[in-house]
């Protein structure tokens, strides 16, 4: 089990870590997701002991990593972002020499030789570390933090640099690994975290944005489904009946794009209102231009929290730890309150009405023409290529 | 740290570094012995006042790679996250690295030993002389092996280190310039040549021994101390 409270952990001016807490029970995958530079690795080399928090405490099975590390570093295996291998060890005398290191007390040959054929690496056992490839020296880095079968194993990057087959194959030993070790991985890569770990930790800028299951992470995070729907009509009619569509819960009126207007639709838990929205549209008469299903993928909200100012992340966090709705915000970075939300159709319509005038109004006579004139173009260019064609090489003959 | 001085020693020998320093060592001591020799010297003293410039410059291609290598390959996160104490490290370095110019050293038996074939030698003096390069050269050891702790950069370390041996060197000609009975009291109080010197004079004085052996501490614990720092960086 690994208790962390409160760590913090600062470069000079910067804070790497910002006062961050959680508990890893036994037998958890867990995986810090970040974008780099986000306090990942920080996080790993102060749970290992490699560097000193600057405040806070991190437990590893009850020892304290500063006040008893050598018992808490023996339930550690960890593979740095960079496999700390002696190159001009062959992989037998390397993995002999950390054995020793860590004073195991588990038979020495069988123990290694379990280790070899788990990674994979017996036939490579005779061979110098400065001439294996890439991912073998992986494998031999992995093999190094599973010597004297650490309860908790913490690998930061661990398929960084590697080719696709050798990603799959690193997937699945840690996937073989998180049945009887608890793992933490770190990765940048959203996929990998979510094809290996069952527990998703975000962190950006020092901050932990957010903890769970992944399905809980999409849950608690991203919007309900909703149907974006772009439509040339009335608004206020448009809203009535697409209101009176089966399976329309809640309408809300965005704004406008152009000459349509933007709707989002949330359905009814499980209904495809899509068909009844388009049919409806075509009955009235109306234009549909846009309809579009949004859901936020975990990508999404992995972009968005990553994305976001350290400002708006802390107000974010604050919000998640007080309970409150998780604030939103505009392009700008102002918070999105309710006022914002065009609510009432008769605001809408105003809208419009003003847009029309002014529209009208300040279109320019000339741009009119052009536009005109430019379609005609085309009408030529199609009907008569060639001619046009031959007059384009005799341009650029006399300009030359 | 018995762990840590057999991979360090073994590192001196898979790398071209710890035959080149037995080379230069070799080679030089054996040209001076050459020179001794057929002077028809009949003992090693004199050979042991010229041998420290030898010493001086092996030290700090011995001591270079000790730290500033692993820092650099990233290894120092396996023996800092390893259960070990940060002072078996330091100290199964220092121990490593001084194993290998203790088997440099070794060559001076040998020559004494061709001596012992013409004349009968003082073998106490011959021990005296050999005890005082031996602290000597650790000393030298424990500073580089510091100076090493403290760069990511190999010839960093080893400039640096070759410059403090000079100035240790030097410091005794600054003794000359100055005219306060204190301070020149205390500069030759820290010089380690002069230490070392009054080895190959042939006097056995304890309180020299116990110069050099402090000088090996206070660096191997400095060393243990800018490690446990740099957690804290």
């Amino acid at each position: 089990m690994i208790e962390v409270k409160n760590l913090t952990k600062r470069y000079g001016n910067h804070e790497a870590v910002k006062n961050a807490s959680f508990t890893i029970n036994d037998g958890e995958v867990v995986g810090f997701l970040g974008p780099n530079g986000a306090g990942k690795s920080t996080t790993m080399n102060i749970l290992t002991g490699y560097l000193s928090a600057t405040s806070g405490t991190a437990k590893i099975n009850g020892y304290d990593i500063l006040e008893n590390p050598i018992e808490a570093k023996r339930h550690i295996g960890y593979l740095p972002e960079q496999p700390p291998l002696y190159l001009d060890m062959t992989v037998e005398e390397y993995l002999d020499f950390v054995y020793y290191l860590k004073n195991t007390s588990l038979p020495k040959r069988p123990h290694l030789a379990e280790i070899c054929q788990l990674v994979k690496i017996e036939n490579v056992k005779k061979r110098l570390i400065r001439n294996l490839s890439k991912g073998y020296r992986q494998r031999v880095g992995i093999a190094q933090a599973l010597i004297g079968n650490p309860d908790v194993l913490i690998l930061d990057e661990p398929t960084v640099g590697l080719d696709p087959m050798q990603i799959i194959e690193i997937r699945n030993l840690i996937t073989q690994l998180g049945r009887n070790h608890t793992v933490i991985l770190s990765s940048h890569i959203l996929s990998e975290i979510q094809a290996v770990c069952e527990r998703i930790m975000i962190i950006n800028q020092g901050y932990i944005i957010a903890d769970g299951t992944a399905a809980e992470l999409s849950e608690t995070l991203s919007e309900d489904y909703t149907v974006v729907a772009q439509i040339i009509g009335p608004p206020r009619e448009v809203k009535e009946a697409l209101e009176g569509v089966k399976g329309v819960k809640n309408i809300k009126v965005m704004g406008l794009f152009g000459k349509a207007t933007e709707y989002h639709i949330e359905p009814e838990m499980g209904v495809d209102i899509r068909r009844g929205i388009f049919e409806r549209v075509v009955a009235k008469k109306w234009t549909l231009i846009d309809l579009t299903t949004r859901k936020m993928t975990l990508e999404d909200i992995f972009l968005k929290m990553t994305e976001e100012s350290p400002e708006r992340l802390n107000r974010i966090f604050e919000a998640r730890k007080n309970g409150e709705e998780i604030p939103e915000f505009d392009e700008e970075g102002n918070e999105i309150t309710k006022d914002d939300e065009i609510d009432s159709v008769e605001e809408i319509d105003e809208i419009i009405e003003n847009k029309e005038t002014t529209a009208e109004a300040e279109m320019p006579q000339e741009l009119e023409d052009t536009l005109q004139f430019e379609n005609e173009k085309v009408v030529v260019d199609l009907s008569d290529i060639e001619s046009v064609e031959d007059e384009k090489t005799e341009e650029s003959e006399v300009t030359e | 740290m018995f762990t840590i001085f057999k991979r360090e020693f073994r590192a001196y020998f898979t790398s071209p570094i710890g035959a080149s320093i037995l080379m230069m060592f070799y080679f030089f001591s054996g040209l001076l012995f050459g020179v001794i020799f057929a002077s028809g010297v009949s003992e090693l003293s004199e050979m042991f006042s010229t041998l420290f410039i030898i010493v001086m410059a092996i030290i700090p291609i011995l001591t270079m790679r000790l730290f500033s290598e692993e820092k650099r390959q990233k290894t120092d996160q396996l023996l800092y996250t390893a259960p070990i104490r940060l002072s078996s490290v330091a100290l199964g370095k220092f121990l490593a690295a001084s194993a290998v110019y203790a088997i440099a050293l070794a060559i001076l038996v040998v020559y004494q030993i061709i001596i012992a074939f013409f004349v009968s030698p003082d073998w106490m003096v011959f021990f005296g002389n050999f005890l005082g390069i031996l602290l000597y050269g650790c000393s030298l050891i424990a500073i580089g092996m510091f100076v090493s702790s403290l760069t990511e950069s190999q010839v960093v370390a080893a400039i640096i280190t070759f410059a403090i041996e000079l100035v240790l060197l030097l410091v005794e000609l600054i003794t000359q310039f100055i005219n306060s009975d204190w301070l020149t009291k205390i500069v030759t109080e820290i010089s380690i040549y002069e230490k070392y010197n009054s080895f190959t004079r042939g006097t056995l004085d304890y309180s020299n021994i116990v110069f050099f052996i402090s000088v090996i501490a206070i660096f191997v614990f400095l060393t243990i101390r800018v490690q446990d720092r740099k957690r804290y960086a």
